[in-house]
This record gives C-alpha cells, sequence and structure tokens, in this order.
C-alpha cells in the first residue's frame, strides 16, 4: 500500500505541477489556458485523433525502448536518431529489390532493418570497449554520418527510376510491394467500435511495440541477461565481481538497443511504402524524452509516449483552433519533463529515508519483542 | 621551541566506531613530525580534523598558540595549514602554471589574468624551499613526483607554513623518495612545519624529528627520533599482546584447492604492484595474509578472483589452470568472494535483498541458470540466507541500503557461503561491523574450514587474522616477506614484517 503510494506520488505531483506551468505560460502569451485544454481535450476525445495519437505513440515507444535498454546499464546511447534512420533507408531499399510471400517479406524486411540498426549501434560499443571511446561522443558522430553522409549519398544512389511522370510524389527508394507492408490493424479497433472514418489507419507497428515492450520486460526481469545488466547499470564494479563481463555487455547492450531502434523507421515503411525523401526525424531523441519521463520502465514508457503524442497531436488542434499558438505542445512536453525528473528524484530520496527508517523500527519492534 | 599545533583531547566518533579517542598532540614549529599507525589506527581521520574537512565531537585545536575551530578547509588554509593529498588534485591538461594559481588567480585591470606576477611569484616561492620544477610544462607529461612537488608549491603559494602530507610516500618509487625527503629538509630549513603520514618505518626513521604512533584511535606514544629501533616502533604499533589463536583442532589436509605460481601483477605504469608471489592454500586451512595495506593484498585477491590481469604466473584451482579464465567461470567453479569494501564491489545498493543475495550466483541453482533468474528459487535461498545468517530485515524485499553495515556484510558472507564455494576469498570479512555480528561471521567460517573450505582471508584485524588462520604470511611491497604461524608469532615480529623493519630470508620463509 505504501509502495503504490509512493509510486503515484511523483506522477501526481508532476502532472499537477506541469498542469499549473503550462497555464502560466498559456495565460502569459496571452491564451485563454481553459479554452486551451477544452480544445486539446475535445479534441482527443475523438476516435480519428485517438488513431494519430496512438500512430505517433508507436515510434514514441519503440524509440524510448531502444535509449531505455542502455540506460538501464548507464550507456547513454543517444545514437537512436541515426541508427533508425539508416536502418530505415537499408530495409527499405532492400524491401524494395525483392519479391516473397507476404509473411516471409515484412519478416525479411523487419529483420535487416533490426541488423543494420544493431550494427550501427555496436559500432559505438566496439569503439568503448576496445578505445575507451565515450558512447555519447560516438554515437553523436554516428548520428551524423548517417543523416549527412550515408542517408544523403544513398538516397541519391537509390532515388527510384521515375520515368516520364516526374513528380515529388515518385521520389525516394523503388516502392516496396504490398506484401511487403505490414498491414494496419483497423480491425482491432472495430471490435470496439464503429467503423473509422476519414481514411485513418492504426498502425501495424503497435501490436510489434507491444512485444517489444513486453520482450524488454521478460528480458530484464526475467532473464539472467536482464539482471547482468541491470547490475552492471546500478553497480559496475559489483557487478564485474559477480562474473558479469563488462565489455561484453557494453557490446550486447548497444546492440540490443540498436535492434530495437531499428523497428522505428517501420511505422513509417508500413504507412508510405519506401523510403521517403523527408523521413520522419528526431524520434531518436523524443524516445530519450519519452524513456526519462517513462523512468524506463515498460508500462511507465507506454504512457509517455502516449502523452507525448497526445501533445505533439494537440498542437495542430490549438494552431487551427486559435487558442494557443502550436508551440506551447512542445513547451508543455518539456516543462513535463523537468517537474517528473524533479518530483522522481526527490520521491526516491523521500522513500529511500523511509525505508531506513522503516527497517531500523521494524528491527527494533523485534528487538522489544524478543526483550519481552 | 614555539608550538605550531596543540591538539587536547581531540575526540571523533562515527556510527559503531570511535575513530578518535581523546588524542593530545603537540607539534614543535620547524620539525618534521610522523604520524604512524594502521589502518583504521585514526590517522587519517585526525588530519582531517585539522585541515578542517571533518569537525572534532570533543577537544580543542591550538594553532600557533590561538584556539581555532575550522568550518572548511578555507579556515584551516587562513590559518596557515596546507594539505597534500595522497590523490594529487591537479588538473591534467593545464600547464604547472596554471594549476598554481588555479583558485588563486592574481588579475591585471579588468579582470585579466596576471600571469606574469604570478609567475615571479611562484618562481620566488620555489626557490625559497627549493624546490624545483618546470612552470610551462603541462602536468599530464610529469613525472608522479613532480606532481607531488606541485601540490606541494601549491599549498605554499596558499601561504601555508604547517603542512600536512598524507603518506607522500605511497605512491613514489625509492629515488623519488629520495627526493621528496631532500625537499622536506629544505622546507624544514626555510621555517615550514611538516606533519607526515607514513607507516613504513624506515622512512619514518630516516626523515622524521618527532614520532607519534596511533592505535586504535588512542595516542599510543610521543617520542623524539633519538635512539628509537624500527623494532619499538612496530611494537608501539601492533600492541604489546596480541590474540591467543583459535585452539579448535586443525583441519587442514593435504589436498591442495589454490595454488599461486609466481604471480607478478603490474600496474599501468610497469611497476610490481604483486611481486612474483606463490603461495598454495589447502582444503581445510584459512591462509592468513598480514600486511599494511597498500602493499599489493588487493591486486592479488583481484588476480585470483579475475578482475585484475596477470602479467606473469600462473594461478590453478583444484588442478585446473584458471589463468586465463574469465571472472565467472571462476565464480561458478566454485570460488566464493567477500570483497574489502562491501559498497563497492559487494552491493547493488538500489536492489532488493533477494537480488543481492543473487549476486554472483545468479546463473547457478538455485538462483538461476544460464538463460533465466529463479525468482522464487532466488527468494527462498535469500529467506535461508536471512535465517542462518541472522541478518536483520523486516523483509528481503527492502533495498540493500537500508540495512545496517554489519547486516549487509551477513547478508555477502551467508551468500557466499550458502553457495558452497570450494574456496573463499574473504578480504576484511568483518570490517566495520559489530562485536556480535563478527563473531557471527568468524563462526560460520570456521564451520565451512572444517567442511573443507580453503580461505584466503586478508585482514588488518589482528585479532581475525591470528584467531582465524591456520597459517600466516606477511605482505609487504607486493611480496610475501614471512611465513609466521598464528600461535608462535609476536607483535615485534609482526609488526617488523609488516612494515618492512625485518626481513625473512628465503630460504627461511620457505615459501
Amino acid at each position: 500500500m505504501r509502495r503504490l503510494l509512493f509510486s503515484l506520488a511523483a506522477p501526481v505531483a508532476a502532472f499537477a505541477l506541469t498542469v499549473v506551468i503550462s497555464t502560466i505560460a498559456l495565460w502569459a502569451f496571452g491564451s485563454n489556458p481553459l479554452e486551451a485544454y477544452g480544445d486539446m481535450v475535445s479534441h482527443a476525445s475523438k476516435l480519428e485523433t485517438q488513431v494519430d495519437i496512438l500512430n505517433r505513440a508507436t515510434p514514441f515507444y519503440l524509440s524510448a525502448v531502444a535509449a531505455a535498454i542502455g540506460f538501464r546499464m548507464n550507456l547513454f546511447n543517444i545514437g537512436v536518431e541515426g541508427q533508425y534512420l539508416f536502418a530505415f533507408l537499408i530495409a527499405a531499399q532492400i524491401g524494395g529489390l525483392i519479391s516473397l510471400p507476404q509473411v516471409l517479406h515484412i519478416l525479411v524486411i523487419m529483420i535487416v532493418a533490426m541488423v543494420v540498426g544493431a550494427l550501427y549501434a555496436g559500432i559505438a560499443g566496439v569503439l568503448k570497449t576496445t578505445r575507451g571511446v565515450n558512447e555519447v561522443v560516438s554515437t553523436i558522430m554516428l548520428n551524423s554520418i548517417a543523416v549527412s553522409g550515408l542517408m544523403a549519398w544513398l538516397q541519391r544512389r537509390w532515388q527510384a527510376d521515375q520515368g516520364d511522370n516526374f513528380t515529388s510524389t515518385t521520389l525516394g527508394t523503388n516502392p516496396i510491394d504490398d506484401s511487403g507492408l505490414l498491414p494496419n490493424v483497423n480491425g482491432l479497433l472495430e471490435v470496439f467500435t464503429r467503423d473509422i472514418g476519414l481514411g485513418k489507419e492504426l498502425t501495424g507497428m503497435l501490436l510489434v511495440a507491444v512485444l517489444v515492450g513486453i520482450g524488454y520486460h521478460v528480458l530484464l526481469n526475467r532473464t539472467r541477461f536482464g539482471f547482468d545488466l541491470r547490475a552492471s547499470g546500478i553497480n559496475p564494479f559489483a557487478a564485474r565481481a559477480g562474473g558479469v563481463p563488462p565489455k561484453r555487455m557494453v557490446v550486447a547492450a548497444m546492440l540490443l538497443s540498436g535492434g530495437v531502434a531499428g523497428l522505428i523507421g517501420m511505422v513509417q515503411l508500413a504507412d508510405v511504402g519506401k523510403f521517403p525523401p523527408d523521413p520522419i526525424q528526431g524520434l531518436g531523441f523524443a524516445g530519450i524524452a519519452v524513456a526519462l519521463l517513462g523512468r524506463n520502465h515498460p508500462a511507465g514508457m507506454a504512457f509517455s509516449a502516449v502523452l507525448f503524442a497526445f501533445l505533439d497531436v494537440s498542437s495542430g488542434v490549438l494552431d487551427s483552433t486559435g487558442a494557443a499558438s502550436r508551440e506551447i505542445a512542445t513547451i508543455m512536453q518539456g516543462i513535463v519533463l523537468l517537474t517528473a525528473v524533479v518530483a522522481y528524484g526527490v520521491m526516491s530520496r523521500v522513500r529511500e529515508r523511509d525505508e531506513a527508517r522503516a527497517t531500523a523500527e521494524a528491527l527494533l519492534a523485534e528487538d522489544t519483542l524478543v526483550a519481552a | 621551541m614555539s608550538t605550531a599545533i596543540e591538539l587536547v583531547g581531540i575526540t571523533k566518533r562515527f556510527p559503531g566506531v570511535v575513530a578518535n579517542d581523546a588524542v593530545d598532540l603537540r607539534v614543535t614549529a620547524g620539525e618534521i613530525h610522523a604520524i604512524c599507525g594502521e589502518n583504521g589506527a585514526g590517522k587519517s581521520t585526525l588530519m582531517k580534523i585539522l585541515y578542517g574537512m571533518q569537525a572534532p565531537d570533543e577537544g580543542t585545536m591550538r594553532v600557533n598558540g590561538t584556539e581555532v575551530s575550522f568550518a572548511s578547509p578555507t579556515d584551516a588554509i587562513d590559518a596557515g595549514i596546507g594539505m597534500v593529498h595522497q590523490h594529487f588534485m591537479l588538473a591534467d591538461q593545464l600547464t604547472v602554471l596554471e594549476n598554481l594559481i588555479l583558485g588563486a588567480e592574481p588579475t591585471k585591470a579588468g579582470g585579466r589574468l596576471d600571469f606574469a606576477s604570478a609567475e615571479a611569484d611562484l618562481q620566488r616561492v620555489a626557490a625559497d624551499y627549493g624546490l624545483d620544477v618546470d612552470l610551462h610544462e603541462v602536468v599530464e607529461r610529469l613525472e608522479v613526483g613532480e606532481r607531488q612537488r606541485v601540490e606541494i608549491i601549491k599549498v605554499l603559494y596558499r601561504g601555508a607554513e604547517i603542512l600536512i602530507l598524507d603518506e607522500p610516500t605511497a605512491v613514489l618509487v625509492p629515488q623519488e623518495v629520495e627526493a621528496l625527503f631532500e625537499n622536506m629538509r629544505e622546507l624544514k630549513a626555510s621555517g615550514a612545519t611538516i606533519l607526515f603520514i607514513d607507516h613504513k618505518l624506515d622512512e619514518v626513521l630516516e626523515i622524521a624529528d618527532t614520532i607519534s604512533v596511533l592505535r586504535h584511535g588512542k595516542m599510543v606514544s610521543t617520542l623524539a627520533n633519538e635512539g628509537v629501533t624500527a623494532s619499538e616502533l612496530a611494537e608501539l604499533m601492533v600492541g604489546s599482546e596480541l590474540p591467543t589463536p583459535d585452539t579448535a583442532e586443525s583441519t587442514v589436509t593435504n589436498v591442495v584447492a589454490l595454488e599461486v605460481t609466481n604471480v607478478t601483477v603490474l600496474s599501468e605504469d610497469r611497476r610490481p604492484l604483486v611481486d612474483n608471489v606463490s603461495l598454495q592454500i589447502h582444503q581445510g586451512e584459512i591462509l592468513g595474509i598480514a600486511g599494511v595495506e597498500g602493499n599489493g593484498q588487493s591486486e592479488l585477491v583481484d588476480a585470483i578472483i579475475g578482475t585484475e590481469r596477470v602479467n606473469d604466473g600462473s594461478i590453478s584451482l583444484h588442478g585446473d589452470e584458471i589463468t586465463s579464465w574469465s571472472v565467472r567461470e571462476r565464480r561458478t567453479a566454485g570460488v566464493g568472494y567477500v570483497p574489502e569494501d562491501r559498497h563497492h564491489e559487494g552491493l547493488l545498493l538500489t536492489s532488493p535483498l533477494w537480488e543481492n543475495a543473487a549476486l554472483g550466483h545468479q546463473n547457478t541453482a538455485p538462483y538461476g541458470s544460464k538463460w533465466f533468474i529463479n525468482r522464487d528459487g532466488a527468494r527462498q535461498q535469500t529467506e535461508l540466507i536471512r535465517e542462518q545468517f541472522d541478518v536483520r530485515t523486516p523483509n528481503i524485499d527492502v533495498a540493500a541500503h537500508a540495512l545496517s553495515g554489519g547486516n549487509q556484510q551477513k547478508l555477502i558472507v551467508g551468500r557466499e557461503l550458502t553457495s558452497n564455494p570450494s574456496l573463499l576469498i574473504a578480504a576484511h570479512p568483518t570490517r566495520g561491523i559489530d562485536v556480535g555480528a563478527q563473531a557471527a561471521v568468524w563462526d560460520q567460517i570456521r564451520q565451512a574450514r572444517s567442511n573443507g573450505l580453503a580461505t584466503l582471508l586478508i585482514s588488518a584485524d589482528l585479532d581475525e587474522l591470528i584467531g582465524l588462520s591456520d597459517t600466516i604470511v606477511v605482505m609487504f611491497r607486493g611480496k610475501l616477506v614471512a611465513r609466521l604461524s598464528p600461535s608462535a608469532v609476536t607483535p615485534r615480529d609482526l609488526g617488523g614484517y609488516m612494515t618492512g623493519a625485518q626481513t625473512q630470508t628465503l630460504t627461511e620463509a620457505a615459501l
């Protein structure tokens, strides 16, 4: 009971604080806070918007899990961004070149994406273990190499043959056959509710993300590898003395993190069927924030991915209704992150003290019992 | 001669231990005063109090006759006291000059740094005290001895006239020690007062004017360095009475469990930390290693557990050569490990107790297997440890940091002994825990020994070492210098070997 109270206190406090600060911000910018909140909530209660939110939350979540795998062992993989974009490009190109039966085609594309992401992240892992290069520095540099170097070069090389009908829609890699595209899961929604209008499609990657989340939970809490990983994150010296090979763990964690990162681009791939000239960028960095807000916890990150997606989607709404400027959503994301970090920090200290006191009291009570 | 420092009745308590117990110390101005004592005797605490890093619980301090109370090192510096720490606090990428003025930069108009005047000042300080150093060299490129000189100049530049040197020779090679002593004599000639911590008695006898010996937090003696012998000092440090060894029947067998052959471990700068060490431990035997800390014991332990690479020599366990095995392979093969610092290498402080119990055994039953963690098995085993080893905790889900030190230690000893090791490496297994818990841990180790466990025991606690060991070897400067029988050892011998005042010939030692 006490434990539940503690784990809820921080998010509730963070949420309350966020609302207070956001209200002040809105008011300071000359908007009506109540009106803005009203627009956000009423818009989010529409099914179409909810589909948008989930579609947006899916890559956020995958990205957060990728970052969290590193965070759990104090490894800062800032390179999720480069890993997913590079994996996305390679997987799309290969998927466009081959033709296979449906399930197989999809699997091949996804596996390619994961392997590419893993290998690209692995570079940073190997650099760290063999040369002592800090992974923050190497992954940031690898981001630049992926985005401004490899992607810029390969995109031009792999531009699909446009024939006579040259339009902006023909830009990008060779389109992948339908057999290689993950179908949407609108069927899931139809179980609960009416048909979806406005041509909205709920991404099939949502299911993949759920599986990744479950896999992350099982890996961390039930497997020996997960135990080793967490132990290395909490106390690398104790882990090493306990038989955990530190270097191998670094490489393994980077590979795993990059592998999950490789899946991020699959959301857009299922949607557009190729590597577009303007892929969605920034998901890797957003994932870091989502993981931070979700405390690297599988369910916590799901919640925070949805929250970030909701704020993202709301920015468009606020813009169109004129209740507030769209940047307020980004500001809110920042505020919620900051308040959460502070609230969690305070709570963990309070909890630590409480636990120490409870332990001491329990022992004292035991002693008096024995004495009596 | 006037008195530079006078401490009267200084007492400092930490939970469960009195680090300084009514210590009196008088340091005459212009002398070199050595503070000796074993690890844990309270030397560092006393120096920290004098330098304002810690406040005493009781007692008064007078510097140059005025009563002082320091809230921070800044106050101590203002009073003319400077301290050179064992671990240097220099910025490697800056030049000597930049390091020296860091935090006390002279400025010209407009806040620009006045390097010219700083350089002139420093040249003068260096010349006054006969300290030679290139001001424009980058610290990174300096030898250890030179870095130490930079630290000393830094302290002098801040206006210190009383210098505290914390084990200044610990990091130096012999030639550098000579140079340091030369510098210390120059400093003394220029009127500085030097207070330094050391436990190498030959060095103390060479340089000090006065020697103070601390033991168990108490000031045992302060004597002038005239006609004192190393043996007498060693006896003062160790104490005149040694505990009687455990009289229980010997359980030593003929079966060799661990064999270490000519093992050498080098530091990064290729100095031997463990120097050609060979030893054997039989099943049912406890081999105790005595020695002042920092003489290679930790590195030897690391080499056996596998966290430190062996540069030369071999290690075998039950006849298997394990020199190139990973830590995990060694532990799975039955090596139990009680690390010297439970917070550093022993525990996951924020994790629940049952996870801490699994640490080191997570790949073996009942805690888990090659691939999975067995939560139920791990929890049951933790309950067992809690019961058998009397770990006082409300439940096994509290985080390890919530437990007292003694209970944390019992958990560690418990997890290692219940996993049926064939070799136990126990480094300071009862450090910092109360008497009751200590006796419990000793009993458990004795019991395991009678079941055939081979134990390597490292300890600074002579009660523990003599009370538990079947054989005692002494480690000094990376070498095993003596092999002693716990029932026949005298304080003078033990102290002598530990401090290098005495050495056995190799044949006598028969290692």
